[in-house]
């Protein structure tokens, strides 16, 4: 078993990281940390989940949001799909294994994958309203944020969802304030079986590694971790029975990677415009320094009042 | 509102809006804009820890109940967050979906929290003391014993069964009082009977 972390403290505990550790700021630059954070992550192991569903009780319960009740759409998914309350929501998926004809219940735990390149901070045009700190937590600060749902198109894994109350884009803080002091998420802190761990990320990566080798010797023989390169890795991994075929576990994206027109629009674009504008104003006090202001001449004058039908002077 | 606005004013005007914009695009504009705080202040920080086990089942998860407002000051403590206790040997900080969920358990307005009757031919309940409850519970099960109790069968052997009365036992108990339960209920005849020592 994984060791449980000690339970957090009610003493006033300073934060291990904060604004200093920012890497990334949306449309706007910080200055490069003076410090690098262990990166962080949490390991969902697909292969142990039984879809309980404690981890969407307990993100609820801790960011003090409340899911409205919905109706039964036919499957367990509850709620059918991610939302601004909802922040993680298990996916569940029946798969005939074509080779063993054995019905495989797979459950997935759907949520932000704290991309180490966040498409959606790419995206995003209102400054400060997604930050990236260096242990790997992508957030949103929802003062900055202006609910243009940008950073839906920029995430390859469709995640953030714009509430209708504030109309502010929500996701998975990955529990950054749990973090802060030392704790693990309050799903990871909540699942029984120990589907969800948290560490540091070669942690995870090594606890990973021991359950693929256990998975192997069951018969999955293609398990494996999905810690996807497209997206420079994430801060969120799988364990996956069939790591070959991601798309199985309710459409995870097999090389998710940030929408080209995201990158084009936001890259190229982007610095082609400002060079563009920036060129302007230089032409424009140029031309002014060169050919100064575009005075009217006194015969031009005179000539404009007589088209005018006004009495010449 | 009505203004005079020349088309060399409304120029001049736009073109001070554009250049403005164009020098935020530029990045000159954030100068002094402050960073907002994206983490939130740990919650529990100064708050009261009381720890209990949880009320549902039989598995008997250990629980911290964080509460505001001092009692010792006089002040109305209120429960605002629920999480596993991770130095209880039965669930080591986890919980189920419904253990994570107890929050709302407590604060729910259905709550029982004390005994209520609903009395022959009424339709509502009525909050009574546990005195009254105990004795009236008592008084019940003893005319009901009294009335029903077979203590011979139909060949003449001892049986000693009370079937017309049933009894119902909370989970989250400790071993002691799970047997006493037990003890109790089994000693005065009654056959059907839940609690956690059945598990």
């Amino acid at each position: 078993m994984f060791p449980p972390l000690p339970n957090p403290t009610v003493q006033p505990t300073p934060a291990v990281f904060g604004e200093q550790d920012l890497i990334r700021r949306s449309a706007s630059s910080v200055p490069a940390p003076a410090r690098q954070l262990t990166p962080m992550a949490k390991l969902i192991d697909v292969s142990k989940c039984i879809g309980c569903k404690a981890c969407q009780a307990a993100c609820l319960e801790w960011n003090d949001l409340r899911q409205e009740v919905g109706s039964n759409v036919g499957v367990y998914d509850n709620p059918s799909d991610l939302t601004p309350d909802s922040l993680t929501v298990m996916r569940f998926t029946e798969w005939v294994n074509p080779e063993t004809q054995n019905l495989e219940w797979l459950i997935r735990k759907d949520g932000c994958m704290h991309c180490a390149d966040p498409g959606c901070l790419k995206a995003c045009p209102a400054p400060g309203a997604i930050v990236q700190y260096s242990n790997g937590i992508v957030d949103f600060v929802h003062e900055n944020c202006i609910g243009c749902g940008y950073c839906i198109k920029g995430c390859p894994f469709n995640i953030p969802r714009i509430s209708k109350v504030d109309n502010k884009a929500y996701k998975c803080t990955l529990c950054s304030d749990r973090v802060a002091v030392g704790q693990g998420p309050a799903c990871q802190k909540a699942c029984p079986t120990q589907a969800i761990v948290f560490g540091t990320k070669d942690d995870m990566k090594k606890w990973a590694d021991a359950r693929i080798t256990d998975l192997k010797s069951r018969g999955y023989k293609n398990a494996g971790l999905y810690d996807p390169p497209g997206v420079d890795g994430t801060h969120v991994m799988y364990v996956l029975q069939h790591a070959d075929q991601p798309q199985i576990y309710a459409g995870l994206p097999a090389n998710p990677r940030i929408s080209l027109i995201v990158e084009v629009w936001k890259g190229v674009t982007k610095y082609a415009g400002l060079a563009a504008m920036a060129g302007m104003a230089i032409f424009g006090a140029l031309h002014y320094l060169v050919t100064g202001p575009n005075n009217v001449s006194p015969d031009e004058e005179e000539k404009a009042k007589h088209l005018a039908g006004g009495p010449a002077s | 509102m009505n203004m005079e606005l020349s088309r060399r004013r409304f120029m001049v005007g736009a073109s001070a809006g554009l250049a403005g914009t164009t020098l935020g695009a530029l990045g000159f504009g954030e100068l002094e804009q402050a960073y907002a705080i994206a983490i939130r202040p740990f919650k529990l920080t100064n708050t009261t820890e009381t720890r209990n086990t949880c009320t549902y089942c039989a598995v008997g998860c250990g629980i911290i109940m964080y509460s505001h407002g001092d009692l010792k000051k006089g002040e109305k403590s209120e429960i605002f967050h629920i999480e596993g206790d991770a130095d209880h040997p039965t669930n080591r900080g986890t919980l189920c979906p419904k253990g994570a969920a107890l929050l709302d358990m407590v604060h729910a307005e259905t709550r029982l929290k004390y005994p209520m009757v609903r009395k022959p031919g009424s339709d509502k309940f009525e909050r009574v003391s546990w005195e009254v409850a105990l004795d009236r519970i008592a008084r019940l099960m003893k005319d009901d014993r009294d009335k029903n109790f077979i203590a011979k069968n139909s060949d003449g052997v001892t049986v000693n069964r009370w079937l017309s009365t049933g009894f119902l036992a909370a989970s989250a108990t400790t071993n002691e009082t799970a047997w006493a339960t037990y003890k109790v209920v089994r000693s005065a005849g009654m056959l059907a009977f839940d609690n956690q020592a059945r598990v």
